[in-house]
């Protein structure tokens, strides 16, 4: 500590020391936090049903997603990114994911919301499985904090079924 | 900066940063504000700075007392004696 340059050396890394552990315990302090998010989709109306010439089942939906993610949001919560996806099992894969909406929200003031949307990406099929099948939407959360660890969590919402015929 | 100083500086320097680490992060959480921690601490570092690294005359209060040069003149040092061989390493003054 004998000279200005030694001083200000050893304050300044002593000083991004302190805020490193200030960050490390801003993330645990995330877990201190427990979220009651709660969702509910409606499928509204199946638009059209087809086989397209490739010979994969491609269906289009209207949808109403209402969620309240406003309890995943802390102090140290930059975004939250929250995407509905249908969900459901072939003979060929033990799980289909299909990503139907998707959304990022940026501040707790938009975390509760109710949408009203057909589907953003289009819902094919691997194959030709869809007439009657029953499938889950789940919607699906990545919380991004502004330091420290993300957080992923998901709500199934189960009893859905595709109609029974093309049309 | 005297002896004292030095270590009064570097006391002062990690006492008021993990002061004001506390208080930072203690209003921050309080006011669910990220932004207000980091605004805290950021102020608090400037603060430390201000008051730990220029050399304020309050770091100079207690000098070294050296001997005076008299003192020096009545115990003179021990002449060295002259070494012959020139290839040995000089001794240590």
């Amino acid at each position: 500590m004998h000279s200005f340059g030694y001083r200000a050396n050893a304050l300044l890394t002593f000083a991004v020391t302190i805020l490193a552990f200030m960050c490390v315990i801003s993330s645990l302090s995330d877990s201190l936090n427990s979220p009651s998010p709660s969702a509910q989709v409606q499928v509204l109306n199946m638009n059209w049903f087809q086989k397209q010439p490739s010979g994969n089942d491609e269906v289009s939906l209207t949808l109403n997603i209402s969620a309240d993610l406003q309890s995943l949001f802390t102090w140290n919560t930059k975004q939250v990114f929250a995407f509905l996806a249908a969900e459901y099992e072939t003979p060929k894969n033990s799980l289909n994911q299909i990503s139907l909406w998707d959304g990022i929200i940026l501040s707790k003031e938009h975390a509760k919301f109710s949408i009203h949307t057909s589907n953003k990406y289009r819902l094919i099929d691997q194959g030709s499985n869809f007439r009657g099948k029953e499938f889950n939407l789940t919607l699906h959360w990545h919380v991004m904090p502004k330091t420290g660890k993300m957080f992923a969590d998901k709500i199934v919402i189960p009893g859905y079924q595709m109609p029974k015929e093309y049309r | 900066m005297d002896w004292q100083g030095q270590k009064v500086a570097e006391q002062l320097m990690q006492i008021m940063l993990l002061g004001f680490a506390a208080i930072a992060f203690a209003t921050g959480y309080i006011m669910g504000s990220f932004q207000m921690m980091i605004y805290i601490y950021a102020g608090g570092v400037v603060l430390t700075t201000l008051v730990t690294v220029p050399n304020w005359p309050f770091f100079n209060r207690h000098p070294l007392k050296w001997l005076d040069p008299s003192e020096v003149e009545k115990h003179p040092k021990p002449q060295q004696s002259v070494n012959a061989n020139s290839k040995k390493k000089p001794t240590k003054k």
